[in-house]
């Protein structure tokens, strides 16, 4: 990890990214785009600035960060960064969602696909398994961070606050939880479906420390969020970031609506998009 | 026929916390939670001695299932404790992604299972959830007799990696299982040679099996009495090849016939050696408030009812 990331390298990547996770679900003519393009600078910069990663995997991730996905239905994005930051090979990409495949539609450890450590699809779960994952490292006396995304519409899933609860409670202060604050869900907009009402505050009001990234879009604004959180790690708090995010970012006519959230670009639509992204570190 | 000798009444859930603590002494890995029931699971012992390794999660079981799921990667051994209804029912989803399809090393321990929770009813009195847990591909469904057994199998579980369902209950029962018996999972456990019918038995109901097997002796009939601790996977040699010999079985256990034991005999039965089965089982029912005794009674579970299947299954025989 360098002090100072080469934005544009990470730019191109992304873009890459984009074009992975689009070519994925058209080729299948399934899967959701939408979240998937709301968080590729997310992961980007996640896999490839922040966190510090053992070469290789193992499922117990002794002195490394280890990443939790919670929810499992932006599968496109995962998959693509994990495939270039070395876990497994890009032109496995082409398998997405076919039969006989490790990249199922929603992520797995069933079929042994590396990067991942534990199933997501069903919402609501991935931050209490986060947690235990934390606890884990903080028995073993590791120093390193657990991170988590997770939606912001999955937020209305009980679990994820007797897990907020019980974070707070116990001073899980090695947990970074990004959430991926789009306002948007599949029903139509957070606010007509089932608001959250004030999110900050309610994160607050549990006892986390809460970070807004204002351009969860930017590189170098989630870059120096990320970066801001893990500066407040050991402290006693858990860490909440908020990352407003716009669902499709990188693709005109998918962002600002719910529309894509799980839905594949036909042929014509592929092209319009792929032409908006073009080629930077190769097609798989 | 051999001879069991209770020695003493005591409690399932006793013999999980005695092994929990002795796994606590022997084995760094070995972590426990609990949804404040500490005092009912009996894991205190091992809350004093290791609170580094405890967590007690509060009302809470979807998040204590997805702590357990995290625990293990790290290379803990995480024990779950809490009522078997809110171990199972109340919590399907969180083990089934992040537990049993995700192969997590989770031990998910229930007390309290089926009717000899007695006076609390039938919001606490889960009959299902062997069938719950057994549908789950990949978890080992665990129910043991007495304290002895149980105590033995809390610390087998411990060495065998991949999800477990540990169920005990709350009722002191007649502990008989000889304390040095080690616990095999997935090999059961012929109590007593016979040649009319066979009586395969889980959890509470194996002593009733062994007194109707009494019952039945004192009117000149042999019955062979198999204790199956485990009913996934089940030892289906053991019990095709008492079948040989007797040509009738029946099946006795705390839980729904749909979803339970009596199934996966009557399933081994059919593909391998047919032949009749009578079920000890409740009838597709709630259970309700009572005391453990008149519920087992009620709800036709205990010797008297086991020997009457048992005359029946019998008769049934070409």
């Amino acid at each position: 990890m360098t002090n100072m990331p080469n934005i544009n390298a990470l730019e191109d990547l992304v873009i890459q990214v984009r074009r992975d996770i689009l070519r994925q679900v058209h080729k299948v003519n399934s899967g959701h785009p939408g979240g998937s393009l709301g968080c590729a600078e997310f992961f980007v910069a996640l896999f490839q600035e922040i966190m510090h990663r053992k070469d290789g995997f193992d499922m117990n991730g002794h002195e490394e960060d280890l990443f939790f996905l919670s929810n499992g239905h932006i599968s496109p994005v995962f998959y693509s960064v994990l495939a270039r930051s070395g876990y497994f090979p890009v032109e496995e990409l082409n398998t997405f969602r076919l039969l006989n495949s490790r990249l199922q539609g929603h992520p797995t450890t069933h079929e042994g696909l590396p990067g991942i450590r534990v199933a997501s699809g069903s919402l609501g779960q991935g931050i209490s398994v986060a947690i235990g994952a934390a606890l884990a490292k903080k028995l073993n006396q590791e120093a390193h961070l657990v991170y988590a995304l997770c939606g912001d519409g999955e937020l209305q899933e009980g679990q994820n606050w007797e897990a907020i609860m019980y974070a707070a409670s116990n001073q899980v202060d090695n947990l970074i939880v990004t959430v991926d604050y789009n306002g948007q869900q599949i029903d139509g907009s957070l606010d007509d479906v089932l608001s959250l009402g004030n999110l900050r505050a309610k994160f607050e009001a549990f006892g986390w420390l809460v970070i807004d990234i204002e351009n969860g879009n930017d590189l170098s604004s989630i870059i120096s969020g990320l970066k801001s959180a893990q500066d407040h790690t050991g402290k006693g708090k858990p860490i909440c970031v908020l990352m407003h995010t716009i669902m499709g970012h990188g693709v005109d006519f998918m962002m600002h609506t719910h529309a894509w959230h799980g839905k594949a670009p036909n042929d014509d639509q592929l092209a319009l998009a792929l032409a908006q992204n073009p080629e930077t570190l190769g097609d798989y | 026929m051999k001879e069991y000798i209770d020695t003493g009444k005591k409690d399932t859930r006793s013999g999980f916390g005695a092994g929990l603590a002795e796994l606590g002494k022997n084995n760094p890995n070995v972590v426990a939670l609990c949804a404040d029931l500490t005092g009912s699971l009996k894991m205190d012992e091992f809350k004093a001695n290791h609170p580094e390794r405890f967590f007690q999660v509060g009302i809470a079981e979807a998040n204590m299932i997805g702590l357990a799921a995290g625990l293990t990667i790290g290379g803990k051994i995480p024990f779950t404790g809490t009522f078997a209804n809110f171990s199972t029912g109340r919590v399907y989803d969180q083990i089934r992604q992040s537990v049993a399809y995700s192969h997590k090393n989770v031990k998910i321990c229930a007390s309290h299972a089926g009717l000899t929770l007695g006076e609390d009813g039938a919001t606490h009195q889960i009959l299902e959830d062997i069938g719950l847990m057994k549908m789950l591909p990949g978890m080992t469904v665990i129910n043991p007799c007495d304290y002895n057994q149980t105590k033995a199998a809390t610390i087998a579980i411990a060495e065998h990696h991949g999800p477990v369902y540990l169920r005990f209950g709350r009722p002191s029962v007649p502990n008989f299982t000889p304390a040095d018996e080690p616990f095999v999972i997935g090999k059961a456990i012929t109590l007593t040679q016979g040649t009319d019918v066979t009586i395969v038995a889980t959890g509470h109901l194996v002593w009733e099996a062994l007194e109707a097997a009494k019952v039945l002796a004192a009117q000149g009939i042999s019955a062979e009495v198999i204790n199956m601790h485990t009913i996934k996977p089940l030892d289906s040699e053991c019990l095709l090849r008492s079948v040989a010999k007797t040509g009738a079985v029946v099946t006795a256990e705390e839980h729904n016939y749909l979803g339970g034991l009596g199934e996966s005999v009557a399933r081994e039965l059919t593909l391998n050696q047919p032949a009749p089965q009578e079920f000890v089982a409740t009838e597709d029912t709630f259970g309700e408030s009572g005391t453990p005794a008149q519920l087992m009674e009620k709800y036709g579970l205990n010797t008297a009812a086991i020997v009457a299947k048992a005359l029946k299954v019998i008769s049934r025989k070409q």
